[in-house]
């Protein structure tokens, strides 16, 4: 499919800082991509250029193969949702999911069914005439919600907007939303600092670090096949191990860790032999067992700490050169410190990263 | 305990001090002596007659609601626009442009004054309305652009951005968004600005004409003519107009509130 939003070697500048880079980014017509990083990695402020309320300080950015780069906001078609809901506070609700439609001269009718239906759509049919003070945080992020998608815009951005919610609304509004992409076939550009809700709602992820995008993916591939430390430790939990390439074989590289132990492990960038790398290892793709087993990769360790965490055990490792996560299933046995135990991995499981 | 009853007894002690003259000045307006002092021989209204009658106070009355309207809508205007343009944040000087537009504030009046009638002498407009409304203005401004920049300091900038993404372009956003927001800092600001050009005496002294005379002015030369009890009652109008000037904005203070 075409690229619907394309950002062409986008550069802003706050003065003398830096807080996008060269950037370059496609999204395609229907597609839900996630920009995720930490505060200050420039991904707000890539949404608000999108919408319109910053200019890049060089670049240019397209929808649907026109740039908009002079198109001022009221005239980009883009619905957004704040953080704060930026609610109309002198305005009912009703007034507020109205206002988009009013602004495109829709007879009034035809505003009233409009209006209806989107309140409907978010389950606040019957708070059409409140105010928006007298709402709950979730019941106005839904107001906010169903205002920037009444008028069906061409793109819906939304810049943390769940992030002022407690975690079981935020949850069941992450569904909620990810349920509305599917349904109304939208494209979505939606920035979070939260990795767990970008992997939950998105087609991909854009991983920011400042103002560059370290790797862009499925949820699956940034998650399993990262391919910068960044990436790996951003998302998730990791263990990184230092190491030197040995032997490189196809999607293969054989690493020798300080400890003298080799690891086989999948390669996602290029690394050659000789090089230092670090390997990624996911704490729950780690099993820790008394007898040696036939798994490639084994690791002698011996158990620090445990802690049972409700769905997990949490497992801390001292190999003879560096310590080591595990997380194992709730029906795993228990690991008393002191023990001397072997911890397997498959190749797949942990990744080689370039430093 | 006793720490109690002395502040009760400080509290009440500067209320006093603070309400004194007006307690001291507003039964003489209801005397039926013809000259301002105490003790009052008998009630009457003879006072509000004169003042209502008169020439000379009608005249001053009429003036002052005709410069107080002018100034009003000239400063609420003025200030509600520098207020706004004081919120971009790329403006060169900031700081220093507040500062100049509250200034008027803290200059003393006499400066302000003599400043004012070469000024406005200088384009001929001295004894005139025009002239008397804009020395007001000068001083109702910093005012407004007070009472107005702590409205607009509590919008969210947010909720502008998100009108603008819904399709109103800059100038629907100022008439559907901004000002209702921002309308209960422009009606003090409103409120404040007539309140001033009630009670200016040290401009009008400088630039107004004997045809400009408003009722602070007239009551300035009056006390120093003949003290009649005339000034008492004008004073009472002074405080009655306040107080309901006070009240409507209360009221619909409260009205907006309501409302969001």
């Amino acid at each position: 499919m075409a690229e619907f939003i394309r950002f062409d070697r986008i550069t802003k500048f706050y003065g003398a800082l830096c807080v996008v880079e060269n950037l370059d980014l496609g999204i395609k017509k229907g597609e839900f991509v996630s920009l995720l990083g930490p505060s200050g990695s420039g991904k707000t402020t890539l949404l608000m250029m999108l919408a319109g309320f910053e200019q890049p300080t060089s670049g240019s950015i397209l929808l649907d193969g026109t740039a908009i780069n002079a198109v001022p906001t009221h005239r980009r078609d883009m619905g957004v949702v704040f953080q704060s809901y930026a609610l109309f506070p002198h305005m009912s609700v009703g007034d507020n999911i109205a206002f988009p439609l009013q602004m495109r001269g829709m007879g009034k009718a035809e505003t009233g069914e409009r209006v209806k239906r989107a309140l409907d759509m978010v389950q606040l049919s019957a708070l059409s005439d409140r105010r928006p003070s007298q709402l709950s945080g979730g019941q106005q992020q839904r107001v906010a919600l169903a205002r920037a998608l009444v008028f069906e815009p061409r793109v819906v951005l939304m810049d943390e907007p769940l992030g002022a919610l407690d975690k079981q609304l935020r949850e069941q509004m992450q569904l909620d939303i990810r349920d509305l992409h599917r349904r109304l076939g939208l494209t979505i550009v939606f920035v979070t600092h939260d990795q767990s809700e970008a992997l939950t709602m998105s087609d991909r992820v854009a991983v920011f670090n400042k103002g560059k995008i370290e790797q862009i993916g499925t949820p699956r591939q940034v998650y399993d096949e990262p391919t910068t430390r960044f990436v790996a430790e951003f998302i998730g939990e990791t263990n990184l191990v230092e190491g030197v390439v040995e032997t490189v074989q196809g999607r293969e590289a054989t690493v020798r860790l300080p400890s003298g132990a080799q690891i086989v492990s999948a390669v996602s960038g290029n690394v050659a032999s000789g090089q230092a790398v670090y390997l990624s290892i996911r704490p729950e793709r780690v099993d820790l067992s008394e007898t040696r087993g036939e798994a490639r990769n084994v690791l002698e360790t011996e158990v620090t700490d445990s802690v049972y965490q409700g769905d997990h055990l949490r497992v801390q490792l001292q190999t003879a050169a560096h310590p080591l996560i595990a997380k194992l299933g709730r029906r795993s046995r228990e690991f008393l410190p002191g023990t001397k135990v072997y911890a397997a991995f498959s190749a797949g499981d942990c990744r080689v990263i370039a430093p | 305990m006793p720490m109690k009853i002395a502040k009760a007894t400080f509290a009440t002690l500067t209320i006093l001090f603070l309400v004194a003259p007006l307690v001291a000045i507003l039964p003489l307006a209801f005397t039926s002596s013809v000259i301002l002092t105490y003790p009052i021989p008998s009630w009457s209204l003879r006072w509000f007659e004169e003042l209502f009658f008169a020439d000379a106070w009608r005249r001053a009355i009429i003036n002052s609601l005709i410069i107080g309207t002018g100034t009003t809508l000239l400063a609420t205007a003025l200030g509600t626009a520098a207020s706004l343009g004081l919120r971009n944040r790329l403006i060169f000087l900031r700081g220093t442009m507040r500062t100049l537009f509250l200034l008027p504030m803290v200059v003393p009046a006499v400066v302000l004054g003599v400043g004012l009638q070469v000024l406005l002498a200088g384009f001929g407009l001295t004894n005139s309305y025009l002239g008397v409304i804009i020395a007001h203005t000068v001083v109702a401004v910093p005012f407004v652009v007070v009472s107005v920049t702590g409205a607009l300091a509590g919008i969210d900038e947010r909720v502008e951005l998100a009108a603008q993404s819904l399709g109103a372009s800059p100038p629907t956003v100022f008439r559907r968004v901004t000002l209702p927001l921002a309308l209960p800092g422009v009606l003090s600001g409103t409120v404040l600005a007539f309140a001033t050009s009630l009670d200016e005496v040290v401009l009008t002294l400088f630039v107004a004409g004997p045809n400009q005379r408003t009722l602070a002015r007239q009551m300035f030369s009056s006390i120093r003519e003949n003290i009649s009890p005339a000034i008492a009652a004008a004073a009472f109008l002074f405080i009655a107009a306040t107080i309901l000037i006070g009240f409507i904005v209360v009221l619909s203070r409260s009205i907006l509130a309501r409302r969001r």
